[in-house]
């Protein structure tokens, strides 16, 4: 069958892409168009409708990688076409899966013997990580209460409400009631000692956050792990902890190595961490290592062997590309500790620039601490004319996507703005950034505190009212939970 | 603090395999204290990905292998962008929503003119899989809440072909029960008659595959309808319709271009959600998958994270489910967050560059080349073909006389000559049947098939030659449950066996080297 309508023109070879019909009709929308279109065409109309979409670099927004040398790029291309769960056709793939997880879990300091293999699997991401860890929690409680023969329907999980949504899915889709402990203008983090009272029986673990999304902040994982020793004896519960190191766990062993947040203390049983945030790999892979085998129960485990070896895989996924894999071994060896540990600190360099042109301006509050991730997040000292939306909104101009957000109960008046410093943010970016601050500074300040300051997300919470100042109003950088409604689902998503 | 160890030996210069670094061991278990510049790393990793299979030459996969340069230019340029930041890639957000309106027109879905479809993207038919299962899970649960009944023991009846593990995987992880039906010989997909009568009150769905990953067949899924429209009419007193979830990850992008007429869609009133594979016949590499439910009724609210994000200048934007919400809103119901956007560019790419004429175009090519295949394997005379010619196209076929020689070892030997071609067999009650599967994609031309059949009659001389060996006697078609002849099972590459899950239970206490499942989720 030949290509009817597009042939008989003969339109199709002699004229550029910019010549040809093509340009001049509407691209299809929600239905599949009846006729092909040249491979040109399609390039092109499709690259340039994503001129549109903002440049990621400039997405301060995320932790998630942006950049990487070209030779990965070129091992990425390379590996894009294979599908690396299919460990017979692609066992070297696989195989370095398999050294990443032992990499990482020595990182963490599994306490691994010298010939042991480590317990961990490559995911999608920290969400599918975080969901398998809780899945093994959740089965191994569940095994003891019935072993115990004591009622095992109500599991809980302890977190802070600084969370990410990734919690509150794993909560929701595997039916695990949530308890969060609440936070406090000034302590934006899990407080240990109020996690540990509302552990009880039902709780299959205490969820700790290395690198809070809102802050940046690193939770004190070895007190709260003191404190759960210590319920151990008082009370004979055994409550083990997850840390979830999705941003952290890639900047604490280079930066603070002396910090003991991982496998170091006991009760910590598993970890995960995004091999795409300060792993240093585009987005789409992350990974989740057990202290040992006996954290993960067996039955979740789905054995596969591979020519004559035990390969077991626990995924929520099955067919991945290998790309992100082999990415994240190219890091791992292409910079070693020595790398990783530079471009941390660069990072931590660039971010204490950008806070002392921040606080210079003598505008700002700065609400992130300087151990943690490499981010500032501030408030305005004064928001009664102006809002932080608003610089959001109007750094967008600029070329700049700066975030601004509440924080969550208790703490919903205060507002932040948060700058994510990444690997490629560099010192000039970090002083163009402060450049482009103040002047809408000075631009806010000469506009009338206006009528839009009153719907802002900030001061309005469950109401249908302001409908049509709510259109008119670009709210491309409004991130904010929603109180309305829906329960609980409204996190800025940074996973 | 500059490089230290590296830097001073000026080795930094030399080409690579001039310098140290193609001396000394790769690191596998710790991560190295020192840098080594790019190019070090990059020749080393390529070098030893060279022994990884040829992934064209896999034919035992499913999953795209080829996409046009221009596509994969505009993968490229967008691999450091988090489809999910809605905020930061509204264009790249728009883009899933046109594919996802796309594959439920495509599929049938009762839109009205300005309705949008409800779906979402997803990394594979896995999550897919799983996102269909709890929006279903979840139903059953508040219906059940509502009529004051127990709702602990939830069960999904399947045939015992499915695509196992990602089925497995979700009846697992979300204690669902898995019923499955038993396949027999000459029959290997679902009976839907035997499905309806599995059917109970804790039933919260069936799930009928759409392309079977053993041999392509298609699942008769308007049959199984009717009888699942009378089975409530005269069995049950509550009238719960059992619902119908069609898995079809391969067959989605082929029944509708090669067979239209057939009725498997949502055209059947019982169908309410569908996943299909972006990475398989949708032509897009791995990464991608796509489920679409009928209405948002079949989607529980409480699933769905509603994120305010956006930008109100784009009025062809949003998923509006009800006036209650705000404006510009986004369904969030992933299993995962954080995800390249390439894969979504580039399924959209394929959509709209071929549109339904090219996919056609595609699926016929594939359907000439499977018969060209099938029909030189049959000359042969020593081959019966199990799989069927309508459905996915493929060929599955056993020998006809498997007393000196099993399919394993065609398999083997076949990987001498580089092809890939894995042999498996099949679940109970038909273990007894062995077959070697060609999936033909869409870059498996005429000259490729040909080839094949010539290798394979090569392989057969070969094997006519050989005495019947040992090995034939503990080949997997021959022995189930015993762990004899480890020994002789240690020298057999067993790289291409595929296996039904239900043996996993059994597997760990025998030698655990004989059987792998097919992971062609």
């Amino acid at each position: 069958m030949v290509l009817s309508h597009a042939a008989s023109d003969s339109d199709v070879s002699v004229h550029s892409t910019f010549a040809s019909r093509y340009v001049r009709t509407s691209l299809p929308r929600f239905r599949m168009p009846e006729n092909s279109i040249p491979k040109e065409a399609a390039y092109q109309i499709i690259n340039d409708e994503l001129m549109l979409d903002g440049n990621p670099r400039l997405n301060l927004a995320s932790f998630v990688t942006t950049w990487m040398e070209p030779e990965c790029d070129k091992l990425i291309m390379a590996s894009i076409n294979k599908n690396y769960v299919d460990m017979d056709e692609y066992p070297v793939t696989t195989e370095l899966q398999n050294r990443c997880v032992n990499m990482i879990a020595h990182l963490f300091n599994a306490p691994l013997g010298e010939t042991e293999t480590a317990v961990g699997v490559g995911t999608v991401g920290s969400s599918e990580a975080i969901m398998l860890a809780g899945l093994a929690f959740k089965r191994k409680w569940q095994n003891k209460r019935k072993a115990e023969g004591k009622p095992f329907d109500k599991p809980n999980i302890v977190t802070g409400a600084n969370v990410q949504v990734c919690w509150e899915k794993f909560a929701r889709y595997f039916e695990v009631e949530l308890k969060e402990v609440k936070l406090r203008e000034g302590y934006y983090v899990m407080d240990p000692e109020q996690a540990v009272e509302m552990v009880d029986e039902n709780t299959i673990c205490v969820a700790a956050i290395l690198g809070s999304t809102l802050n940046g902040e690193f939770e004190d994982v070895k007190l709260l792990n003191d404190l759960l020793v210590l319920k151990k004896k008082e009370t004979g519960l055994d409550i083990p902890i997850h840390v979830d190191a999705a941003s952290g766990g890639f900047i604490a062993p280079f930066l603070y190595p002396e910090l003991e947040w991982d496998f170091r203390l006991p009760q910590v049983k598993s970890i995960n961490v995004s091999g795409h945030k300060y792993g240093l790999v585009y987005a789409g892979i992350g990974w989740v290592v057990w202290r040992n085998k006996e954290d993960l129960p067996d039955e979740l485990i789905f054995h596969i062997n591979y020519l004559g070896a035990d390969q077991p895989t626990f995924t929520l996924n099955f067919s991945k590309g290998s790309s992100q894999v082999i990415a994240q071994y190219y890091q791992l060896i292409r910079l070693g500790h020595e790398g990783y540990r530079n471009v941390m600190e660069n990072c931590r360099e660039n971010m204490i620039v950008l806070r002392e042109g921040l606080e210079k301006t003598g505008r700002f509050s700065i609400v992130s601490k300087d151990e943690g991730i490499p981010l500032v997040a501030f408030s305005l000292k004064d928001n009664s004319s102006h809002t932080e939306f608003e610089i959001s909104e109007m750094l967008r101009r600029y070329g700049w996507i700066v975030p601004a957000y509440t924080m969550p109960a208790n703490a919903e008046h205060i507002t932040v703005l948060r700058v994510v410093i990444r690997e490629d943010f560099s010192r000039t970016l970090a002083e163009r950034l402060v450049m482009d601050i103040e002047k809408v500074m000075h631009e806010l300040d000469e506009l009338p505190s206006r009528v839009i300051h009153k719907i802002s997300l900030g001061e309005v919470k469950s109401e249908d009212n302001g409908d049509n100042m709510v259109v008119t109003v670009k709210k491309s950088d409004i991130e904010k939970p929603i109180e309305i409604n829906v329960k609980k689902s409204d996190k800025p998503i940074f996973c």
